[in-house]
């Protein structure tokens, strides 16, 4: 069966924000709907989260960030990867090894964690502020 | 014994209140800096230790200063992070019941070398490469140097608002990007290094030669990155390029009296008044530069190389007794590790002051990609001029005067090249 990718372009929100719990919501009906057919994907932070890695001067030469996403419109969109790395260092580290980064750039987002809520996570009121003294 | 019960008249003196204060000040850092390792979230970390200076404020008068201070302030704000993750309600539960773990297991270490590693993680956090570079400036000023964001965005000539904004953004990103607070694995540590020297000296030049700023803000802000320069050698000592950054900014701030005269106009190097250089601050500019230079590898640090530099005009009685061929040599060294149009132009004018004028005006104008650049224009204009050619300085002068934001520099260009 051939493959394909849905890549969505939406005004650049910050999905983890309470006001898109909605459409957020409206997604999770969709993930559940077509589950027979996706095989991965991720909201996506939004992009003043983002970081462009480039190599200069060819494979292994230096490695080049800067804050923000990949601006230039001279470049199309031509592949991805999704990564699961410990932090954003193993993450450009493995991105300046991707060739797009010295044939161009690769942009590093993160993706937002999809676990289904919780609630679990009753808080506890009444906890009040006490004042604090330190035993030495 | 529990610093409650602590007799108040056996307590350290505190001349109240800015006593306090000051011990908050100094604590600051670390504190902060233990806390965001705990938390490992920046923000929870910064209300925590601002609520336990608050409860200090109002403890430390009755009970006497602690015997550690420092590590009464980080169990203080350690239970308020708890207590305030317990409130908080828009945070994830997931991410609330990691951090309250977290922060539980901890154990209370306050050995000297968990300390130091928490400030080292906290400046290569604030410097980290993804963020931009104007914002590791304004991270590194509110978290690193205690400033509040007023007076971030009254030094860095910024509306409070988004100098608030740019913080959030900058906070946003460490979080969200998944930058981790740590120190550099020993394969990045020397390119790291590098990159907190950078932007401790964006930060640094940013008072130096910011444009509109008063002279006030202007040794404010460079101060903040000499403190800062001071900190990273004493946490990360006998490294080269740290030692070879104090001793350029000690060199350069030691000059700032003569930099400018009672109009506010610059004085260039070889008119500046060198009695009123601090000594004190260039002779420890200069042995920092040479122990720079010492401990530099086969390939110096550049910024052991341009402290070298500035050393060499230090060690001058005055102008006419600089050393000038030896500058052009340390230029020759610095050009192998970055052969920049910026750095061969600098080159140039050293040059120029070895009497080799004809030569030095052939190699300014041989640089492309300056055109843009008030220095090259500037250099052209003094060139010309000491070749008798008062015309074309004067040309290259207006050139120059359109490229500058300062009114001082203006002025001096009108001054000397009518």
């Amino acid at each position: 069966m051939p493959s394909y990718v849905a890549l969505i372009y939406t005004p650049d929100v910050d999905w983890s924000a309470p006001e898109y719990a909605g459409e957020m919501a409206e997604y999770g009906a969709f993930g559940e709907a077509a589950a027979s057919v996706i095989r991965g994907g991720a909201a996506l932070y939004h992009t003043p989260t983002a970081t462009t890695v480039r190599v200069t001067g060819g494979k292994g030469g230096d490695v080049v960030l800067s804050d923000g996403p990949y601006a230039e419109t001279k470049e199309a969109l031509t592949g991805f990867y999704l990564l699961e790395c410990t932090d954003l260092d193993e993450a450009i580290r493995v991105a300046s090894m991707i060739p797009g980064a010295w044939n161009g750039a690769v942009e590093v987002r993160p993706a937002l964690p999809m676990t289904a809520p919780t609630d679990a996570d009753a808080s506890a009121p009444g906890a009040e502020a006490r004042p604090t003294s330190v035993t030495t | 014994m529990s610093a409650a019960g602590a007799d108040p008249a056996r307590a350290p003196h505190l001349d109240e209140p800015t006593g306090l204060a000051e011990v908050l000040r100094r604590e600051r850092r670390q504190v902060l800096a233990s806390l965001t390792r705990l938390t490992g979230n920046l923000d929870v970390a910064e209300d925590a230790v601002q609520e336990a200076s608050i409860i200090a404020l109002a403890t430390w008068p009755r009970t006497g200063l602690p015997p550690n201070p420092r590590a009464w302030l980080i169990v203080a704000a350690k239970r308020r992070a708890i207590d305030e993750l317990r409130r908080e309600a828009t945070r994830p539960g997931k991410e609330r019941e990691a951090i309250t773990l977290a922060l539980q297991c901890a154990p209370d270490d306050f050995s000297v070398g968990v300390l130091r590693d928490d400030q080292l993680r906290l400046i290569f956090t604030c410097c980290h490469p993804a963020l931009a570079p104007e914002a590791q400036v304004a991270l590194s000023l509110r978290v690193l140097c205690g400033l509040s964001v007023a007076e971030v965005a009254r030094l860095l000539l910024v509306p409070e608002a988004t100098m608030a904004k740019r913080l959030t953004r900058a906070r946003g990103k460490i979080a969200a990007a998944g930058i981790r607070y740590r120190v550099p694995d020993a394969a990045d540590l020397p390119e790291r290094m590098r990159l907190v020297a950078t932007s401790v000296f964006l930060l640094f030049t940013e008072g130096y030669a910011s444009r509109s700023a008063g002279l006030h803000e202007r040794r404010q802000l460079a101060e903040e990155a000499v403190r800062l320069g001071r900190l990273l050698v004493a946490l990360l000592p006998g490294e080269a390029v740290l030692e070879g950054l104090l001793a350029t900014m000690l060199l350069q701030h030691s000059r700032r009296d003569a930099r400018f005269d009672e109009a506010g106009d610059i004085v260039l190097l070889a008119d500046q008044d060198r009695a009123r250089w601090d000594r004190a601050l260039a002779a420890e500019g200069v042995t920092r530069a040479a122990e720079a230079i010492r401990l530099s590898s086969v390939v110096p640090e550049r910024f052991a190389v341009v402290a070298a530099i500035a050393a060499c005009h230090a060690l001058a009685a005055d102008a006419s007794a600089t050393d000038w061929s030896a500058i052009v040599a340390w230029y020759d060294v610095l050009v192998v590790l970055d052969a920049s149009p910026v750095v061969l132009l600098n080159r140039a004018a050293a040059v120029a002051e070895t009497g080799q004028t004809v030569l030095a005006l052939e190699q300014v104008e041989a640089l492309t990609g300056l055109e843009g650049y008030f220095w090259w224009h500037a250099s052209r204009a003094e060139l010309l001029r000491r070749l008798g050619r008062p015309r074309e300085a004067s040309a290259a002068a207006a050139v120059a005067a359109g490229l500058t934001e300062s009114a001082a520099q203006r002025r001096l260009l009108a001054r000397r090249y009518p």
